[in-house]
């Protein structure tokens, strides 16, 4: 009887502990990878760990009893010094968790090394769709874009318009060679055809060789499959060689808000691209960024720390319907089990090969007289809905899909 | 005499790494362990030849690709992985060594950078490399179908073994009549070739050596990180090694393992400053260059001779 007694009282105990104590060391521990210092700094870097905190604020993790925690680290954008972080990160720091990671060969490297120690973890910063294809893993979702879906939208909008000749200027790394694959399958898809291609290395400074080659190839597009600075400086330096000015259209295959606002309306003006957020869209969003703009010098929030935002708060309510963040691979079941909501991508799904699904729009940035400010730089040109926005699940070649 | 006190050195280093894993991340010291070597095969060549190679890159980062491609992809065991490494970058060695060598002072520096550069545009373009993705997921299979490398501490008494053997050859090099020879090289080339030396094989021995035991560094680098990237072939890698040597100490028995425990510590720990971690290395270049140009390892020993002395 006495033992029976001592039994009961244990178990209800263990019960009543139960939420926090199942939690691997009692916390949430959140790691934000990114840029910090280079290239792809204002895109993701603080912005992303700002909005990190704020999905967890908003979610009201203390409230619920569940102690997150945040740290981050910079990536310099090579893959060894990412790996490096992110082992030391999950063998000794206990995060469960990584987030954003732009740069697609850092990203590919995590990817594999959260899959060996069944983490998790949420992809924001980079574009390959190999996360959601051929390197598919249990234990990743892909939150915000991805080549597929940009090279999808600009390429089908800019053929459909009588673009139908491209040329290439490629940044020379798997994000470069995958966004042009995705662009060149669209454009010849469509009936477009590709006149020459051009890979520059990655980071470049200096495009005018290459854009010399893009001019004399006479073809009506140039596509440009770079990202960050390499895009900025690469339309900058084709204005200088009157590129459009001599009837060549320039595609950005990956534009975010802050290249624009360096680049300035007067040279980014007309430029037409696929993103996946704005800040102006909606006033959910335009609440957002009024809050981010001023923790973050200014800037206004890019589709990745949107996406950021998103994936942690999608993160925190499968770890809370489970109570525990112990198996990467069970709490991606459970974020792909749950349809997701939040204030900023509003209602979606994650599929079964990892991909969060919703809506992609094509923007048109603004004349110079059509801004009312700073910041005001997007017209949206054409909602691509979630269905079509994304690589259909059968053609990913994902082994999670059967 | 000599002898027993760098005996007693090795055996304190030894146990110190021994008893190591108990307080530090062993991944960690397996990146310390292997750039380690990668500089004491570079002072072999800057310090007792006094030939300052600006190219070592190629055969760390070289070998890294080679023994990741023939064990991700061929499905080599590891310990063969390493070897194949070992064996590439000293045959490229070779060839580098034979060209090189030819030339004196700045210009084998020359030689040597653009050598490496060749090669780095090479791995930046071939097909097997990846790319900027590097070789990814290169798998860590047992350890002659028997010891479990998968766990990081196992694997680091494996990387502290292969550390010991690369530094022992070194060591028994640097003693023997060869490295008399080469000593007298580094002091005066002439007149060893008067007495008789022919130097230019003395000289390409040694490049060899240097080049197949950074390989052998670079190769063990790829199976712990399971990674082999641009980052290793780079030139900055080159450059990196050139500072680990320097502040450790050039020409002296342990300096290299001091310098290259200083920078992977300072590169690991201040991380967090992003870029600024360049500017601090920078610094810490000229300070040593400045005010102690015998490196940490060689003012300590200096001081010794002087106490003893004194």
């Amino acid at each position: 009887m006495r033992t029976r007694m001592m039994l009961l009282s244990a178990a209800a105990m263990l019960a009543a502990g139960g939420a926090q104590a199942q939690m691997s060391d009692g916390v949430v521990k959140i790691g934000v990878l990114n840029d910090q210092s280079g290239l792809y700094a204002d895109l993701t870097g603080q912005g992303s760990v700002w909005s990190a905190r704020k999905a967890i604020e908003d979610f009201g993790a203390a409230a619920k009893g569940l102690k997150v925690e945040v740290v981050f680290a910079d990536h310099q954008n090579k893959p060894d010094v990412g790996s490096n972080v992110v082992r030391q990160w999950y063998d000794v720091d206990k995060v469960d968790v990584v987030v954003d990671v732009p740069t697609s060969s850092v990203a590919l490297a995590v990817n594999q090394i959260t899959k060996e120690k069944n983490k998790v973890f949420l992809v924001s910063g980079a574009a390959t769709a190999d996360l959601t294809g051929k390197a598919c893993s249990p234990n990743t979702v892909h939150w915000t874009y991805d080549t597929w879906a940009l090279a999808n939208g600009t390429a089908n909008a800019v053929v459909k318009t009588g673009g139908d000749s491209w040329f290439f200027l490629t940044a020379d790394y798997a994000f470069g060679h995958a966004l042009e694959r995705d662009t060149e399958a669209v454009v010849l898809a469509r009936g477009g055809k590709v006149l020459g291609k051009v890979r520059h290395p990655f980071p470049g400074t200096d495009f005018s060789s290459f854009l010399l080659q893009a001019q004399g190839s006479k073809a009506k597009v140039i596509g440009l499959a770079n990202a960050g600075g390499d895009t900025i400086n690469s339309i900058k330096q084709a204005g200088e060689f009157g590129i459009t000015a001599g009837g060549q259209s320039i595609a950005s295959l990956l534009l975010f808000i802050t290249d624009v606002h360096a680049l300035g309306l007067k040279t980014a003006q007309g430029l037409v691209f696929t993103e996946s957020w704005y800040w102006d869209l909606n006033d959910a969003n335009r609440a957002f960024a009024k809050e981010f703009a001023p923790a973050n010098k200014g800037n206004h929030p890019t589709m990745i720390h949107a996406g950021v935002y998103a994936a942690v708060t999608h993160y925190l309510k499968a770890v809370t319907a489970l109570k525990s963040d112990a198996d990467g691979a069970a709490v991606v079941k459970q974020m792909k089990a749950l349809p997701t909501e939040d204030k900023l991508f509003g209602k979606g799904t994650v599929r079964a090969d990892g991909r969060k699904v919703h809506d992609m729009y094509l923007f048109e940035v603004k004349k110079p007289a059509e801004s009312k400010g700073p910041w005001d730089y997007y017209k949206l040109r054409a909602t691509i809905p979630a269905a079509e926005a994304f690589r259909p699940l059968k053609d990913g070649g994902c082994s999670l899909v059967n | 005499m000599t002898w027993n006190r760098d005996m007693l050195a090795f055996l304190a280093f030894l146990a110190l790494a021994i008893a190591a894993p108990a307080a530090v991340y062993p991944v960690f010291l397996m990146k310390v362990l292997c750039f380690a070597l990668f500089a004491c095969a570079f002072n072999l060549l800057v310090g007792y030849v006094g030939l300052l190679s600006f190219g070592h890159a190629m055969f760390f980062g070289g070998a890294a690709y080679i023994s990741g491609h023939v064990v991700k992809v061929w499905g080599w065991p590891t310990e063969l992985g390493i070897l194949a490494g070992t064996a590439c970058a000293a045959l490229l060695g070779l060839v580098t060594g034979a060209i090189a060598i030819r030339r004196q002072g700045i210009y084998f520096a020359m030689v040597t950078l653009a050598l490496a550069q060749m090669v780095f545009f090479f791995c930046l373009q071939a097909n097997f490399t990846g790319g900027e993705d590097g070789i990814q997921a290169i798998p860590r299979r047992p350890l002659l179908g028997l010891l479990d490398i998968k766990n990081d501490l196992t694997f680091y008494y494996v990387v502290l073994a292969v550390f010991c053997a690369g530094f022992l050859v070194i060591y028994r090099t640097i003693h023997s009549p060869f490295g008399q020879v080469l000593k007298a090289i580094r002091e005066n080339e002439p007149r060893a070739v008067s007495l008789g030396y022919r130097v230019d094989q003395y000289k390409l021995l040694a490049f060899v050596l240097s080049a197949a035991l950074a390989g052998t560094a670079g190769a063990t680098k790829a199976i712990v990180f399971q990674l082999a990237s641009l980052t290793d072939v780079q030139w900055q890698m080159s450059g990196e090694v050139v500072l680990m040597t320097l502040v450790g100490g050039m020409g002296t028995v342990f300096g290299p393992i001091v310098g290259a425990g200083v920078i992977i510590t300072m590169q690991n720990y201040l991380a967090g400053f992003g870029e600024w971690v360049l500017v601090i290395q920078g610094l810490i270049f000229v300070v040593v260059v400045l005010a102690f140009r015998r490196g940490v390892v060689g003012e300590l020993m200096a001081w010794w001779r002087r106490r003893a002395g004194g």
